[in-house]
């Protein structure tokens, strides 16, 4: 290695009694390009966060130079030379880009901005990221791609010794990531560092040095790319011990297909974090069967879902139940048609949190537990929630308990009753488990498993490879909004499915 | 550190928390304190004539505030009732007088020439309800936030009053028409006891309807909502044809009380009904609060208010006193949720 920039030694991070980091190790020489690794969950995030100043680790150590350092905020590590560049762009939109680069830290006297030292400077460091713009131009009539060069450009005006880059491809074409990876070698010829997150492999291959690699939290190896193959890196991602996560028993997987999807495609939309575009999907499932669906976050996964029950728009594609056409505007929609959704996170978008169980449960099923169809009838409703009480074994004091206070594992117990009282023909279920301690965990399966067996069509959704693997009868695996695989559970393999969801241009 | 990991979550049960207790009955106690402070310093408030003048006198306040508590519980806000309040009640005039040529014509021989009060209370009504579904589908088909929607209706709707009435009032009516505001049954008034009849058809509305449950749930969580099937816009746009119906209700038994209409009547009508709302305990944010809360805050302002006047507090300093006490219950209300935040 070449003279060590960067030292994080033993760093240990936990939230509310739940360890995110366990001891990790992070090293990054001076003009390198570092990748750091690993699944969704491993860890990175929170690492990069204690790095840039946003968290403080619980233990551990930081040395740049030699020298100890300690970020108590995203200035600290700033003025230390430390800049981030997030996924979400951070620009301010209504401002030009000389403004953006040196927001905060405008050229001039006193309180008063120099605007044509502004605008010189903007334009200098501007042609050092190769963006060819006008820097009174609008930071919003910027391409995704362009407005990533200024935040580059105002990394370089912080005098940055090392930029963090988290995901910085993923919204990039071909052509503007060649583009980033030459500004990136650059970087490396004048001494800068580079630390970089990518879930696609064949980058890394490509302009990293050195890499490491995070798996649940704890620091599993480091090493130099040209020393390494794509195969060695999946291994040591996913390389954990599968913990006894059981198997589902005999399927009951029939041959009639419930749920079909052709060629489902929509655009990139506006919307943040739904707005991964999707390419032709297509996929079956049958009654009785469960459908894994693996690929890491952003790979399309939770849009197709969304776009099948009518939460999201699509723009093409058929979607068939039971044979019979559906094209669902809103979720209602895809309810009478017999589809329920398990949204991938409870509280945002599935939960009353503040309300009591009976609100939770029965609002999908409102028409078994109301007379006249306009009044509640809560002795119905009492034994609605009686009746999944004992089938989930939700753990609970009663109809009126506040749904915040229940465990993670009874909350999502909830979610799935409020769908099972309805009795769905499809139920997506989008990360089962997330949030839920292991014993939950198994519970949860073991229910899919039985509502599978009622000849339910379940379409699972996870980032946890061992879950898909576990409880899939087949598994499809996604990647940037494509199918880029099937396979039948009992032959896959973690490393297999790894390979799928990261690397481009697939064997078959 | 080694006492975070150790500190890990026991499954949370539901405990009484003493804190959570006096969160929720802080309004009744709020009100209690009021009652026996005032009783203390001025003799003449705990009598009954005071107390059914005080209760007459919230009921106005009351009808709108039961609409208010729907919006607000889908975590939205109506600041044009005070103006809707006045535009129905002009029409209502105008209608029973048959015509704005006979505005200040007195006797049952005016009487005549207009509608009888059923009508009259319908067009109010009409008129509240019309403003109300406009501006609901301001909100839910062009998504202006409703802040800014009764914002302008608070403008326009006072606006069109002015102009339809010239800026006089519409006085004098038939003695079945006026009963409805200064009327008894037995030693009640009849806006009270119209108040009580509407809270408890609203109290119903809101506990035992799936309707009222859907408004919770929106409130409490749209996007959930939505993927539960609820046709989120649909409940939104209804909520506001109910402030718009209490307001068109409101103004039909303000004009009756005041034996006129006006188009300057219910100017800060929003500012006071809000504040009884919120000092219900129901929260700004959405999802949360109760029509007996409301009721409770109606009757807490209107004690307030009515204390203050006996106690010679001026005019002007009672408005202060309403605005600090939105202000702090809204922080109440912050810092009962910051509270029950749970990982």
């Amino acid at each position: 290695m070449r003279q060590p920039l960067l030292q994080m030694n033993g760093i240990t991070k936990s939230f509310g009694g739940i360890s995110a980091l366990r001891a990790v190790d992070l090293r990054v020489g001076a003009g390198e390009v570092h990748a750091l690794l690993g699944e969704n969950g491993a860890g990175k995030s929170t690492l990069l966060k204690i790095l840039s100043g946003a968290q403080s680790p619980d233990a551990g150590e930081i040395y740049l130079l030699g020298a100890k350092a300690t970020f108590n905020s995203p200035q600290d590590a700033q003025r230390s030379g430390i800049a981030t560049i997030y996924q979400e762009l951070t620009l301010v939109p209504g401002m030009s880009i000389a403004e953006n680069i040196f927001l905060g830290r405008e050229p001039g006297r006193a309180s008063f901005v120099d605007w044509g030292r502004l605008v010189d400077e903007a334009q200098g460091l501007m042609s050092k990221v190769g963006l060819e713009k006008n820097p009174r131009i609008l930071a919003r009539d910027l391409s995704v791609a362009e407005q990533q060069l200024v935040e580059i450009a105002r990394a370089l005006s912080m005098k940055s010794k090392l930029i963090i880059m988290d995901e910085p491809t993923a919204a990039l074409s071909n052509a503007e990531v060649d583009r980033l990876f030459d500004i990136v070698s650059g970087f490396r010829d004048e001494g800068l560092s580079v630390i970089f997150v990518t879930h696609r492999l064949e980058e890394v291959m490509r302009v990293c040095d050195r890499f490491t690699i995070l798996r649940d939290g704890a620091f599993v190896c480091e090493g130099d790319v040209a020393d390494t193959s794509i195969d060695a890196i999946i291994r040591h991602m996913v390389g954990r011990e599968i913990t006894a996560m059981q198997r589902r028993p005999a399927p009951a997987a029939t041959e009639r297909v419930v749920l079909r999807v052709e060629n489902l495609s929509r655009r990139r939309g506006a919307e943040g974090l739904n707005a991964m575009a999707l390419h032709d999907v297509c996929f079956e499932v049958r009654r009785g069967e469960i459908l894994g669906i693996a690929g890491l976050v952003g790979s399309g996964r939770t849009e197709t879902a969304r776009a099948i029950f009518g939460a999201d728009p699509f723009e093409s594609g058929n979607i068939f139940i039971d044979g019979v056409s559906l094209r669902p505007t809103s979720p209602q929609d895809a309810i009478r048609r017999g589809i329920g959704l398990v949204p991938e996170d409870r509280k945002q978008q599935a939960l009353f949190l503040s309300q009591s169980i009976r609100a939770n449960l029965t609002v999908t099923a409102q028409d078994r537990v109301s007379r006249l169809g306009v009044f509640i009838d809560s002795g119905a409703e009492d034994t609605l929630i009686a009746e999944y009480r004992k089938l989930l074994r939700i753990r609970m004091l009663g109809p009126e308990q506040i749904v915040s206070d229940l465990s993670g594992g009874n909350q999502q117990k909830i979610v799935l009753a409020r769908w099972l009282a309805l009795g769905p023909k499809v139920l997506i279920v989008d990360e089962p488990t997330r949030g839920i301690d292991v014993g939950a965990k198994a519970e949860v399966h073991n229910l899919l498993f039985q509502m599978a067996s009622t000849g339910i069509a379940i379409v699972v959704i996870s980032s946890e490879l061992p879950e898909v693997l576990a409880i899939s009868d087949r598994i499809i695996t996604m990647r940037e909004g494509r199918v880029t695989g099937e396979v039948q559970a009992d032959a896959a393999n973690p490393e297999m499915l790894m390979a799928l969801m990261t690397v481009d241009a697939v064997a078959a | 550190m080694a006492q975070v990991a150790a500190e890990a979550p026991v499954p949370k049960r539901q405990q009484i928390r003493p804190f959570n207790v006096v969160a929720r009955f802080a309004p009744v106690l709020f009100l209690m304190v009021l009652m026996i402070g005032f009783s203390i310093l001025e003799p003449r408030f705990l009598t009954p004539l005071n107390l059914f003048n005080v209760l007459r006198q919230v009921s106005i306040y009351g009808l709108l505030a039961i609409g208010m508590t729907f919006v607000i519980l889908t975590a939205g806000i109506d600041l044009s009732i005070g103006s809707i309040l006045a535009l129905a009640g002009l029409v209502a005039a105008v209608v029973a007088k048959g015509g704005l040529d006979n505005r200040f014509s007195v006797g049952d021989g005016s009487a005549a020439m207009g509608f009888g009060w059923e009508v009259a209370a319908l067009a109010a009504i009409g008129v509240g309800v019309a403003a109300g579904f406009v501006q609901g589908l301001a909100i839910t088909r062009f998504k202006v936030p409703p802040f800014v929607v009764t914002l302008g209706g608070m403008s326009a709707f006072r606006g069109a009053a002015l102009l339809f009435s010239g800026g006089g009032p519409v006085s004098g009516f038939d003695e079945a028409f006026v009963w409805w505001g200064q009327g008894k049954l037995g030693p009640v008034p009849v806006p009270v006891l119209i108040f009580v009849l509407f809270a408890v058809i609203a109290h119903i509305t809101l506990s035992y309807t799936r309707y009222g449950r859907q408004i919770y749930a929106v409130g409490g969580n749209p996007e959930a909502a939505r993927l539960a099937g609820l046709n989120v816009q649909k409940i939104i746009l209804s909520v506001y044809v109910i402030t718009g119906f209490f307001a068109g209700l409101g103004a039909f038994v303000l004009a009756a009380r005041l034996n006129s209409a006006e188009a300057v009547a219910g100017t800060g009508f929003e500012l006071t009904v809000i504040a009884s709302v919120v000092i219900g305990g129901t929260s700004l944010f959405g999802g949360t609060g109760t029509i007996f809360g409301t009721v409770i805050g109606t009757v807490l302002i209107g004690v307030l208010l009515n204390g203050l006047v006996l106690l010679d507090v001026s005019a002007y300093v009672q408005q202060i006193i309403i605005g600090m006490i939105i202000v702090l219950a809204v922080a109440f209300d912050t810092f009962v949720k910051s509270r029950r935040r749970i990982l």
